[in-house]
């Protein structure tokens, strides 16, 4: 039975990863998970410089999932390097680095950072607001958002993966505008922005006022823009939103994903992962499934 | 290590209105520190975040939860009964350091729903002189009955029923209590005031932070505190409170 899937020449154990910002460096969670079973690490977004992050309160519960707002707190792209990648190197798993930024040229200087770094391919979170252009997200403009491809495909030294954003009219779109500019994967979907209001206090539960939505509430929407993005484009998928388990797993597998990410269920249970992993196994040998690569996109 | 399990419930009960008691069966109890706190997985999966419950005793492999009913979770978890199973990852963070109190008066401070992880610390601290000062709203003393075995205890009431009329740092300043060290935990008006008394009287004091928490593990970063110095996680003045906390010296925290 294979579980083996492979990304821009990339090749993973199976197609488990974590959702970046759900698992830290992966520190967090060894207590709890032999991170050499995974197929790769997504670690937490880092940034050229530490960033703050937003005030508390950051995180809430919403029915059948969360809002956060955290604000990409992170130590910035050094102590990252020095401290987050070696600790990642101990174990037998793949590492994705999620990479944010404000400017272009900070999500370039941190990729150029990482080219002499043994790192295994750059995720980037294009969710971060573009503070030269209003503010609206890089995620949320087709141009912006192939441009922004473009030029970290001119640095890079490992293959990138766009990270989009769901908060868009037609994803798809979006979709094709990081084919068409050299990106090797797509992942999504972020979180969908949300709000919550504490009816008692009159004013918003986050600090931020918005955050956004993660937890099983979303993966319909998240298994939906998966197979509109696998319909739309040739490179591989990523797919994530409200994954608890092996049956949420492969209905992404299904709608077109060659690998999948497990976010806040990893706080609803640190096993998650690992269960999911074994839940695929099983699904495979009950039906008769010899390579995952038979589910990857099989339903039309 | 912290442990991450399917635990027994060994006795449930309303310990007064709205204050709920939960005894159950863990390895965790075996591992906790004072100060330490326990994740509770509720079972509604609408509900898919755990609560952060602080550890009121530990004896053996039982823990004994005090908490209010606050939401959904906490209401759940208000219905179980003995022998239902209930999830639960521990024990989590630091922990009061009662090392401090060695040779020194301290006095031990709780108020509101801050009063139950208090009661292991007045269990195991070893110091010159202990009092504890606890804060309530009005004669409904939960858990008064077990302080009395372990420390002098003094009483503050926000309506006067008992005790001083006022809050906990009324009552200190009233009977006069001295220390050297206090250990604190309860709403943050409260630990504010005791940071300011502390600076005033130059007295080192521990205060128990609470802050929403997603993971519990120190992943998610949202539970995070301003720090007065570089954070050993992302080195800009966010301490985790349930890594690096829940326990800060109240001179290392901008609250």
């Amino acid at each position: 039975m294979n579980t083996k899937v492979s990304i821009a020449g990339v090749e993973f154990k199976n197609p488990v990863t974590v959702a970046s910002g759900t698992f830290g460096s992966g520190m967090e969670y060894s207590e709890f998970v032999d991170l050499s079973k995974l197929g790769a690490v997504t670690t937490k977004g880092v940034a050229l410089t530490p960033w703050t992050g937003n005030n508390t309160i950051r995180v809430c519960e919403v029915y059948g999932g969360m809002l956060n707002a955290i604000g990409l707190q992170n130590p910035g792209i050094e102590v990252f390097c020095e401290r987050d990648i070696p600790f990642l190197k101990k174990y037998d798993t793949k590492i994705i680095v999620n990479v944010c930024g404000k400017t272009v040229e900070e999500y370039v200087g941190v990729v150029e950072r990482l080219s002499s770094e043994p790192v295994d391919m750059l995720e980037i979170n294009v969710s971060c607001p573009n503070v030269k252009e209003g503010a609206i997200a890089f995620g949320q403009d087709a141009k912006a958002l192939e441009n922004i491809t473009r030029e970290i495909k001119k640095v890079a030294k490992q293959p990138v993966i766009m990270k989009l954003s769901p908060n868009v009219t037609r994803i798809a779109d979006m979709a094709k505008a990081a084919e068409a500019a050299g990106a090797d994967a797509i992942s999504l979907i972020n979180t969908i922005t949300g709000m919550k209001i504490d009816i008692n206090r009159r004013t918003f539960v986050l600090a931020n006022k918005t955050g956004g939505m993660s937890g099983p509430a979303i993966k319909p929407v998240a298994v939906r823009m998966v197979y509109e993005c696998a319909n739309a484009v040739i490179i591989p998928i990523i797919g994530m939103g409200g994954i608890s388990n092996a049956e949420d797993a492969l209905e992404f597998i299904m709608a077109g994903a060659t690998m999948v990410s497990v976010g806040a269920a990893n706080f609803v249970n640190p096993y998650t992962t690992l269960e999911v992993i074994d839940g695929i196994k099983d699904y495979m040998q009950r039906n008769n499934v010899n390579d995952i690569k038979e589910l990857i996109g099989c339903v039309k | 290590m912290k442990i991450y399990e399917k635990a027994k419930v060994t006795k449930a009960l309303e310990l007064s209105k709205g204050i709920f008691e939960l005894r159950i069966k863990t390895d965790i109890a075996k591992e906790a520190k004072p100060g330490q706190f326990v994740m509770v997985y509720p079972k509604d999966k609408s509900t898919i975040l755990p609560r952060p419950i602080s550890i009121c005793e530990a004896e053996g492999d039982l823990l004994r939860l005090v908490y209010r009913v606050a939401g959904k979770g906490t209401k759940e978890f208000s219905l179980y009964k003995e022998n239902d199973e209930v999830t639960v990852m521990g024990p989590i963070g630091n922990g009061f350091p009662i090392e401090k109190a060695v040779g020194k008066k301290a006095v031990l401070i709780g108020g509101g729903i801050g009063v139950p992880p208090i009661l292991q610390l007045s269990k195991e601290i070893k110091a010159k002189e202990v009092t504890t000062v606890l804060g309530y709203r009005n004669n409904d003393l939960f858990l008064k009955d077990d302080f009395d075995k372990y420390s002098k205890t003094v009483i503050a009431t926000e309506d006067g029923s008992v005790g001083t009329k006022g809050n906990v740092l009324t009552a200190i300043k009233e009977q006069g209590i001295e220390c050297d060290v206090i250990f604190a935990c309860g709403p943050m008006p409260m630990l504010r005031a005791i940071k300011q008394y502390a600076k005033e009287k130059n007295i080192e004091a521990y205060i128990s932070l609470e802050e929403r928490m997603a993971c519990g593990v120190g992943a998610c970063l949202g539970c995070v505190c301003k720090t007065v110095n570089k954070d050993e996680h992302s080195h800009v003045n966010n301490a985790r409170v349930c890594t690096e906390g829940p326990v800060f010296l109240a001179s290392e925290v901008d609250i």
